[in-house]
C-alpha cells in the first residue's frame, strides 16, 4: 500500500466513523500495517535501528483496526495495565499527547517498551481481533502505537513536578528499568534520591545488553537526562557491596530506604568441554564490548577489541541469542549461526526478532545442540561438535523436551562461540548484606510490596524475578516505590511525633 | 566523577606511578584488590590495576603502571592535575591477611606493586617476610626500597646479572622451599608464566602458594564472564572469586593462551595511539613549546 493509498482509505474510514456506519466488518478488513524496516542487506553493515517507525497515517490506521472492546481483554496481558483500549482510540482521533498522557499514567517508558516488550505473549496475546484471525501476528500492534506516540515526544522533554523536599534519602542500587522507575517515583514524592551504578554509564542491560540497532541507545540517555532534571543523583562507578555496602549506605550515610535493582548479571556457561577456549564468549561480554565500548568503532575511536570473527556460532534461543547473533553479523561475520536445542516454537524470543534474525541470513541450527568445543594448537576455537534432538515429553516449563539422538554427532566449523544461554544472580550482593534472605537460586525473596527481608530495604527487576523483562523490571520499580513513599511518610511522622 | 591525578613520577623506563583523589574507594580498599579504569566514558577500553596503596585520609590511591599498549601509553601520557574519567572499586577479594610464620614474597616485573602492600600487611600481622624481586634487568626493577624496608630478608635476581643474582627466581626459591622448616606459605605476583613455573616449584615442596592473576577483564563484576579461568577443571571468575588463587590448582597454560587473544587488535590500536601522539607533540611544541612531561 502506498502513504497516498492509505491516506485515502483513512479518510473513508473517518468519515463512516463519524456518521456512526463504522462497523467491526469494516475494521476487520483494515489491514495490518506492516513496521517500515531499514533493508535487510544494507542493515548488516550498520547499527542503525532496524525498525524505523510507523508514519502518521500507518499509525491512525492501525489505530481503527481497534474493536474498542468493551471488556479490553489487552489491557490484562500488559504487565503494568496501560489503558490500551483508550490510548488507542485517542491516536485513532489524532489525539497523540493524550495518548501519551493516558500511556504515561502506568508506563514511565513506553518508547523503551513499545519496542522490546514481547507483545506477543503479552497485551497482543489477548487482542481480540487477533484471537479472530487465529494469529497473533494479525493482533493490533499495541507495540507499535505505543512506541509512534512515544517517539513524537522525543523533544519536548518535559520534567515531572517534585513535591517539596522530605528530608529522607534513598538510595537505588542499579540503573536498569527497575531502577529508573522507582529513582523516578520517589523522587517525585520529594525525596532525595541518589542512584548508584557500577557500569561508567547508567541505563542498566538497555544499555550495555540490548544493542542500538534494536533500541537506540539516546532514547535510554533521554530518561536518564529526565532524572537527572528531576533532581535525581546518579553515581557511576559505585560498587555497591564494594565501595560501599548496604548496611554502610543505612547506618553511615544516611539512606533512610534503598532499591535494589541490580539485575541478573552472572553469565551461565554450559559445562562442556571448550568453554574457557579463545573464541568462546558469554553473550554478555560480547554484547558490552560491542555496545557500552563501542567496540564496533574499533580502529576508528574506540579502544575495545572485539573478535573480528568469520563465522560465528551462538547457543541459545532467547532475545540475548538473537541480539549476539545479529551483532556479530554487523561485526562482519560472513556466516552466523543459531543453535538451539528445542524447536523455532518454543524459542524465548521476541517474534520480530526471530523475523528480522532470518532476514539478515542467520543459519538456524534446530533441536541441536554443542557437546563440545574444538580448538587448534593455539587453543583459537575452529569448530564446534553438536548433537542432535528430537522433542519428548513436556517438561516442568509445559515445552516439549529435548531428547538428545545418540550417535548424531557432527560438526560445524566456526571461530567464534557465543553461549547465550542465560544469567544467574550475581552473588555480590548476597556476600556483603548480612540478613537478606534468598532463595536457592541466588534471588532476593520480597513481598508483594516488593520489600525485602530487611526493614527499609526494598528489590526488584532480574535479582527478584530470574531473567524477566523490561516492563516487569518497571513494574516493580513502581511497586517499590510506591511501597517506598509509603514507609518513608510513616516514618517521617513518628520521627515528628 | 572525574579523577584528579594529584601526583605522577616516572619509576624506571616504562613504569609509572600516581596518587589518585578517589576517596570512597581510599576508605574502603583492602590489600589483593584492585581497580578498573576508563580515561575517558565515550570510547575507553576498561582496564584493570592494582590498588598499589591507599591513603583513606587524603582520599586517594595508589596507581602502578607498566606502559604496554594503547590505554597504559595514555595513562603515562597523562599529567599531574589532569582526570581520569572512571575508576570504579575496589574490586576482587581482599587477600586474606594472617600470621602465617615464614612467608616468601616474590614479585616478578611491575607484579611488585600488587605485592607490595600485601608484603606490608603480612608484615604487620606479625609474619616473617622474606622477598624474592625479579627484573630481566637493572633499570626495570622497582620498589626495591620499599620492600628492603619490610622484608626480613631480600633477595634480587635480574636475567642479565646487571643487579644482584644472575637468575630467575626460581632458583633461590627452590633454595628457600628446601631449608629446614620450610616456609609456611609463598605469595607470588608477576607475568603468568613466572608464577605458573613458581607454582612447579612450591608443588614439590607442597607449600602452599597464592598467586595473583592478571587476566584481561571487562566489568571487573562478574557479569561478563571475560576473566574466567580454569582453576581445579572448573570455571572461576578472576574478578569475584579471585583475583587470588591457590596457584596449585589454576591452569596457566589456558590463561596466557586467553591473555593474548587481542594481541594483534591491540598492537593496532597502540600503533595508531603512537602515530597520534606524535602529531600532536609536533603541534606542542609549535605552540608553546611545552614538549616535556612532569615525572
Ligand atoms: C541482550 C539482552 C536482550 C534483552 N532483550 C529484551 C527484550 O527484547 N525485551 C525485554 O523486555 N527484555 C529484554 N531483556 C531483559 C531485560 O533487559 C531485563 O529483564 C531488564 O533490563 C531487567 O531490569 P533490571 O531493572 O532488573 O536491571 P538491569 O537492566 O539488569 O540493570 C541492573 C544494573 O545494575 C547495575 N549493578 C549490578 N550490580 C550492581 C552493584 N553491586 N552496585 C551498583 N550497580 C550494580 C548493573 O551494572 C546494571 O546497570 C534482554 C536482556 C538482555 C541481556
Ligand atoms: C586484577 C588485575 C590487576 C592488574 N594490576 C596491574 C597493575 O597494578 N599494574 C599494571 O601495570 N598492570 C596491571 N594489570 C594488567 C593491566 O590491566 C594491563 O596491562 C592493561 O590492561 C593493558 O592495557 P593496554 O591498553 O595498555 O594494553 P593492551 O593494548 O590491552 O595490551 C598490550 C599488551 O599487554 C598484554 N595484556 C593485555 N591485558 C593484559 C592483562 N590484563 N595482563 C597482562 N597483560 C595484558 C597484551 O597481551 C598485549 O601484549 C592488572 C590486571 C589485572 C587483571
Ligand atoms: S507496556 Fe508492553 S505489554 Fe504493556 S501495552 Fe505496552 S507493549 Fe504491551
Ligand atoms: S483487545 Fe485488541 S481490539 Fe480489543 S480493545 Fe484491546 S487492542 Fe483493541
Ligand atoms: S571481568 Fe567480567 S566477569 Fe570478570
Amino acid at each position: 500500500m502506498t502513504e497516498k493509498q492509505r491516506q485515502e482509505l483513512l479518510e473513508q474510514l473517518l468519515e463512516k466513523q463519524k456518521t456512526g456506519k463504522l462497523t467491526p466488518a469494516d475494521r476487520y478488513a483494515i489491514p495490518p500495517q506492516e513496521m517500515p524496516n531499514q533493508d535487510s542487506v544494507e542493515r548488516r553493515s550498520n547499527v542503525h535501528e532496524v525498525a524505523t517507525g510507523y508514519t502518521e497515517t500507518q499509525a491512525r490506521l492501525e489505530a481503527m483496526r481497534c474493536l474498542q472492546c468493551k471488556n479490553a481483554p489487552c489491557i490484562k496481558g500488559c504487565p503494568v495495565r496501560i489503558r490500551i483500549r483508550d490510548f488507542i482510540a485517542a491516536i485513532a482521533e489524532g489525539d497523540f499527547k493524550k495518548s501519551l498522557s493516558i500511556i504515561k499514567e502506568n508506563s514511565l517508558l513506553p518508547a523503551v517498551c513499545g519496542r522490546v516488550c514481547p507483545q506477543e505473549v503479552q497485551c497482543q496475546q489477548t487482542c481480540t481481533v487477533g484471537l479472530k484471525f487465529k494469529d497473533t501476528d494479525k493482533a493490533v500492534s499495541i507495540g507499535r502505537l505505543e512506541r509512534f506516540v512515544a517517539d513524537l515526544d522525543k523533544n519536548q522533554d518535559a520534567v515531572p513536578a517534585v513535591a517539596a523536599d522530605t528530608g529522607m534519602k534513598v538510595a537505588i542500587i542499579g540503573s536498569g528499568p527497575g531502577g529508573i522507575v522507582a529513582a523516578a517515583d520517589t523522587r517525585k514524592a520529594g525525596h532525595d534520591v541518589t542512584v548508584f551504578e557500577a557500569f561508567h554509564k547508567p541505563g542498566g542491560v538497555m544499555v550495555y545488553g540490548i544493542p542500538e540497532f534494536r533500541l537506540p541507545k539516546a532514547i535510554v540517555q533521554n530518561e536518564i537526562d529526565v532524572l537527572t532534571k528531576m533532581g535525581v543523583k546518579i553515581v557511576c562507578n559505585f560498587i555497591v557491596g564494594r565501595t560501599r555496602t548496604i548496611e554502610q549506605l543505612i547506618k553511615e550515610d544516611g539512606f533512610d530506604a534503598v532499591y535494589i535493582g541490580v539485575g541478573a548479571g552472572l553469565p551461565r556457561f554450559m559445562g562442556i568441554d571448550g568453554e574457557s577456549l579463545i573464541g568462546v564468549y558469554s553473550a554478555n561480554e560480547y554484547l558490552t564490548r560491542a555496545n557500552l565500548m563501542k567496540a564496533y568503532k574499533f580502529g576508528k575511536g574506540a579502544d575495545t577489541p572485539i573478535a573480528m570473527a568469520k563465522k560465528v556460532a551462538v547457543v541459545g534461543g532467547g532475545n540475548v541469542a538473537m541480539d549476539s547473533a545479529r551483532t556479530a553479523v554487523r561485526l562482519g561475520a560472513e556466516k552466523v549461526y543459531l543453535i538451539y536445542r528445542r524447536s523455532e516454537n518454543e524459542m524465548p524470543a521476541r517474534m520480530e526478532e526471530v523475523h528480522h534474525a532470518r532476514q539478515e541470513g542467520i543459519e538456524f541450527h534446530l533441536l541441536q545442540s554443542p557437546k563440545r568445543i574444538i580448538a587448534d594448537k593455539d587453543s583459537r576455537v575452529i569448530a564446534v561438535e553438536c548433537l542432535k534432538y528430537e522433542l519428548g515429553e513436556p517438561d516442568s516449563s509445559g515445552r516439549r523436551r529435548p531428547v538428545p539422538i545418540e550417535g548424531s554427532e557432527f560438526q560445524i566449523e566456526v571461530d567464534t562461540v557465543i553461549i547465550a544461554i542465560g544469567n544467574i544472580a550475581n552473588p555480590l550482593i548476597r556476600q556483603t548484606t548480612p540478613g537478606l534472605e534468598f532463595n536457592k537460586w541466588g534471588n532476593i525473596i520480597v513481598d508483594e510490596n516488593c520489600k525485602t527481608s530487611l526493614e527499609g530495604v526494598y528489590a526488584g527487576g532480574d535479582i527478584v524475578l530470574g531473567a524477566a523483562t523490561v516492563i516487569l523490571a518497571m513494574g516493580q520499580g513502581r511497586i517499590a516505590a510506591a511501597a517506598m513513599n509509603k514507609y518513608l511518610a510513616e516514618k517521617k511522622t513518628k520521627a515528628q511525633s | 566523577m572525574p579523577h584528579k591525578i594529584v601526583s605522577k613520577t616516572r619509576i624506571s623506563e616504562d613504569v609509572f606511578t600516581a596518587d589518585v583523589e578517589t576517596p570512597l574507594i581510599a576508605r574502603a580498599a583492602r590489600p589483593g584488590q584492585f581497580v578498573i579504569i576508563a580515561i575517558n566514558t565515550e570510547y575507553s577500553e576498561r582496564i584493570p590495576l592494582t590498588i598499589a596503596g591507599a591513603d583513606a585520609e587524603k582520599g586517594t590511591i595508589r596507581l602502578i603502571w607498566q606502559r604496554v599498549g594503547k590505554t597504559t601509553s595514555e595513562l603515562s601520557d597523562m599529567k599531574t592535575g589532569d582526570c581520569i574519567s572512571n575508576i570504579a572499586g575496589p574490586l576482587g577479594k581482599p587477600t586474606h591477611i594472617q600470621n602465617f610464620g615464614t612467608v616468601v614474597c616474590v614479585g616478578g616485573g611491575i607484579g611488585n606493586a600488587p605485592l607490595l602492600p600485601i608484603a606490608k600487611a603480612l608484615k604487620e600481622a606479625g609474619s616473617k617476610i622474606i622477598s624474592i624481586l625479579g627484573a630481566r634487568t637493572k633499570p626495570l626493577l622497582i620498589l626495591e626500597n620499599e620492600f628492603a624496608e619490610i622484608s626480613d630478608e631480600l633477595i634480587i635476581t635480574t636475567d642479565d646479572g646487571s643487579y644482584g643474582r644472575k637468575a630467575l627466581v626460581t632458583e633461590p626459591l627452590k633454595e628457600i622451599c628446601r631449608r629446614q622448616p620450610k616456609p609456611n606459605q609463598v605469595f607470588v605476583i608477576g607475568p603468568a608464566i613466572m608464577m605458573k613455573f613458581c607454582c612447579d616449584v612450591t608443588k614439590q615442596f607442597d607449600v602452599p602458594t597464592q598467586v595473583s592473576l592478571n587476566t584481561i577483564m571487562v566489568d571487573g563484576t562478574g557479569m561478563c564472564g571475560g576473566c574466567r579461568i580454569e582453576f581445579d577443571g572448573k570455571p572461576k571468575f578472576v574478578c569475584v572469586d579471585g583475583p587470588e588463587f591457590d596457584g596449585h590448582k589454576v591452569n596457566f597454560d589456558l590463561m596466557m593462551k586467553r591473555l593474548g587473544a587481542y594481541k594483534e587488535a591491540e598492537q593496532k590500536a597502540h600503533e595508531m595511539y603512537k602515530e597520534h601522539q606524535c602529531k600532536i607533540g609536533l603541534d606542542k611544541t609549535m605552540d608553546d613549546g611545552r614538549g616535556t612531561k612532569d615525572e
